[in-house]
């Protein structure tokens, strides 16, 4: 009897956002302590992990904005193209015009927030499926990439090049180099910005207003109707923050690998997405959680580090993994959600 | 102004604007767009060229896409975006099947039709693991087809071990050139092919009442005795089909293929050519006409923008603007607006006079 009731107990704080969430972090260490002992001594180095951090800070900040339209109930596939847009608009100013770092940021933000603006408009006040309209946006910041320039090249300002180095040291966890000396561990700038903005996105959807307003839009938009909410401003605001995000996220980037190039961050919505569901966001909307997000981000991360380092390096295998995670965890949810329904019944 | 009215409602009306816009705009700017000359080809075959033969030619892959395209969003409410990279697929299967090991045989190592037979089960089964996860695991058309989107040209430059295998045999390469002693382009006649066994299909069964009843409603389909399970299944399978047919006139066009190039964006444009033939993209009814002659308007923007001196890689910028614009003006909200404005105007007028 008390078994049962234990049983009951556990399934209740396990509904919905804290299975998955649970899942998520769960394969994380998973995977990440079978990589310590199947892959050798490389993933017991912080720095490795911390590399993870580095290489991905972008994404992180890309799939916290994906994640917040996902829970809304939409989606946004222009991340990647805007982030590709803004790297080479802040390359082609930095270089060709002499400009200086902190305009080259406000640029970033500028068009994130038009395009966030624009496509939240489409979506929340003309009531245009948000796919569509962001499918067009990809394009079209793929397309304006493009015309701004079409060569890819390398950004000499020196005032940026300076950021770009700059390196964070973290004391403690560094590591002996093969030359015996230690070096100390270490984490860009961006990282900083990335983990700053999921500490802010996860207070605000956990404890303010307009953050309970998005999951009670995603969840069921009816009711959050009849609750007084105004679902298309909630909706707006989903857009347009996950604009702004993919805006800062491309200045990241731009920070990351300091160039421009039409092709950069090709594919990142697709990784984004997959991150935010393997993270525990659900596609209908109404469940997600910004901390799982940042460890879909890791673990999709690692997988691909793992596939790297067991010598499956061609090219086309990075793809097909995240594929067939992505794959696993729609199932998985989709079961979930199934499951869920019979509940109720 | 009854008969306009009527006119205008018709679903077919607004392709048919489109391209006499354009074709209004072309002979404006250049009317030698519509010049059509004979030449002989390298080949020595007579063989027409010209710009009108060129959209002819490539907008036909883009139609036949469009059939199967219009069927899923009828059905799903939703659209593949992973055509591309499953024509990609298709395609290096189909290679990979005429070449065998060698990458560049001397002769074909399997008759055409039975690599392409393979081509086409392969492609419907890469159509079925789409169908299984939107009908049976019920997730979103686009986010389902998202994963083929990623992994196909992975999977297709996987199949042939990331080669490049050139067919040399001529017998291959009439699929998307000349067959001899005929001036227009064979993919014109694959397609309408196509579409007359699409026509057929609708005609003599019923699928097309089942997919739009699907598309309208599908729990009270479901108490119709339908089951809207399968039949959006069978939709993907179907375009899976499509898939197959323009992989063989794509990989025939070069007699060889490229994967990362290969039908880029060519979902795009056939989300394009469906929503261009007035078809809902939220599902329901479908008019297969609409989407055919959408595609070739697709394709006479294309070469009108390539005419115009766009380069390709600019190319989306300005069909994403095309996109947006026509869905701003099939949005309901906006329509409403619209009439309204339409009202108040003529009352105006009226008051006036």
């Amino acid at each position: 009897m008390t078994d049962n009731k234990k049983v009951k107990a556990v399934r209740k704080t396990l509904s919905d956002t804290n299975l998955l969430l649970t899942i998520t972090v769960v394969v994380f260490f998973a995977m990440y302590i079978g990589a310590i002992i199947f892959q050798g001594k490389g993933f017991l180095k912080p720095q490795t992990f911390f590399n993870i951090l580095n290489a991905n800070a972008a994404l992180i900040i890309s799939a916290c904005g994906l994640s917040l339209v996902m829970i809304t109930g939409g989606i946004d596939i222009s991340v990647g193209g805007v982030t590709a847009l803004v790297s080479m608009c802040c390359a082609v100013y930095l270089d060709f015009h002499q400009g200086n770092v902190f305009v080259a940021a406000l640029i970033s933000l500028a068009i994130g927030l038009a395009f966030g603006v624009v496509q939240g408009f489409l979506v929340a006040y003309l009531d245009i499926q948000p796919f569509i309209v962001t499918l067009a946006g990809m394009f079209f910041a793929r397309g304006m990439t493009t015309i701004v320039n079409n060569n890819p090249f390398n950004v000499a300002n020196e005032e940026f090049v300076a950021l770009k180095d700059t390196r964070i040291p973290i004391p403690g966890l560094g590591s002996y180099n093969r030359a015996g000396t230690y070096v100390d561990a270490y984490i860009e700038i961006g990282v900083v910005v990335a983990l700053l903005i999921v500490a802010v996105m996860f207070c605000m959807l956990r404890w303010t207003r307009l953050g309970r307003n998005f999951y009670a839009v995603g969840g069921n938009s009816q009711s959050a109707l009849m609750l007084g909410i105004n679902v298309k401003r909630t909706r707006f605001l989903s857009h347009l923050i996950c604009g702004l995000l993919a805006g800062i996220c491309g200045f990241v980037y731009f920070m990351h690998v300091g160039s421009g190039s039409a092709s950069h961050a090709k594919g990142m919505e697709m990784n984004a997405i997959a991150s935010s569901i393997i993270g525990g966001t659900m596609l209908t909307g109404g469940v997600g959680n910004i901390i799982g997000t940042l460890f879909g981000v890791l673990s999709l991360s690692t997988i691909q580090n793992i596939v790297a380092s067991a010598g499956l390096d061609q090219p086309w295998w990075t793809g097909i993994t995240i594929a067939a995670m992505l794959c696993l965890f729609l199932v998985i949810q989709s079961i979930v959600m199934a499951r869920k329904k019979r509940a109720a019944r | 102004m009854q008969m306009l009215k009527k006119i205008t409602k018709q679903q077919i009306f607004i392709p048919i604007a489109a391209l006499l816009i354009l074709a209004i705009f072309n002979l404006i700017a250049d009317p030698s767009f519509y010049k059509i000359t004979f030449s002989y080809n390298s080949a020595g075959q007579p063989v027409m060229t010209g710009n009108l033969i060129t959209i002819l030619d490539s907008g036909s892959e883009l139609a036949i896409l469009a059939i199967g395209m219009t069927l899923v969003t009828a059905a799903c409410g939703g659209q593949d975006i992973s055509v591309g990279a499953a024509v990609a697929i298709s395609g290096s299967v189909l290679l990979r099947v005429l070449c065998g090991s060698n990458t560049r045989p001397e002769t074909l190592q399997a008759p055409i039709i039975v690599a392409f037979l393979v081509s086409c089960a392969v492609a419907m089964l890469f159509g079925a693991f789409n169908g299984v996860l939107v009908a049976y695991f019920k997730i979103q058309p686009m986010v389902a087809t998202l994963i083929l989107f990623t992994a196909g040209r992975s999977i297709a430059a996987w199949i042939n071990n990331n080669e490049l295998p050139v067919i040399s045999e001529p017998r291959f390469g009439y699929f998307g050139g000349y067959i001899p002693g005929i001036p227009i382009p064979t993919p014109f006649f694959i397609a309408i092919l196509c579409i007359v066994v699409a026509v057929l299909l609708l005609k003599f069964t019923n699928l097309g009442l089942y997919t739009q009843a699907v598309g309208i409603n599908e729990n009270s389909s479901r108490l119709n005795g339908l089951n809207p399970a399968l039949i959006k299944f069978l939709t993907f399978v179907l375009l899976g089909l499509c898939v197959a047919v323009v992989g063989l006139i794509k990989v025939s066009r070069f007699s060889t293929i490229n994967y990362s190039v290969i039908a880029k964006d060519i979902e795009m444009d056939a989300i394009l050519a469906v929503a261009l033939g007035g078809n809902a993209l939220s599902g329901g009814k479908f008019n297969l006409a609409a989407s055919i002659l959408g595609a070739y308007v697709i394709q006479f923007l294309t070469t009108t923008l390539y005419k115009v001196k766009v380069q390709s890689d600019a190319l989306p910028a300005y069909k994403a603007v095309v996109v947006i614009l026509l869905v701003v003006m099939s949005a309901p909200v906006v329509r409403k607006w619209l009439a309204g404005l339409g009202k108040k105007l003529t009352k105006q007028v009226k008051e006036a006079v």
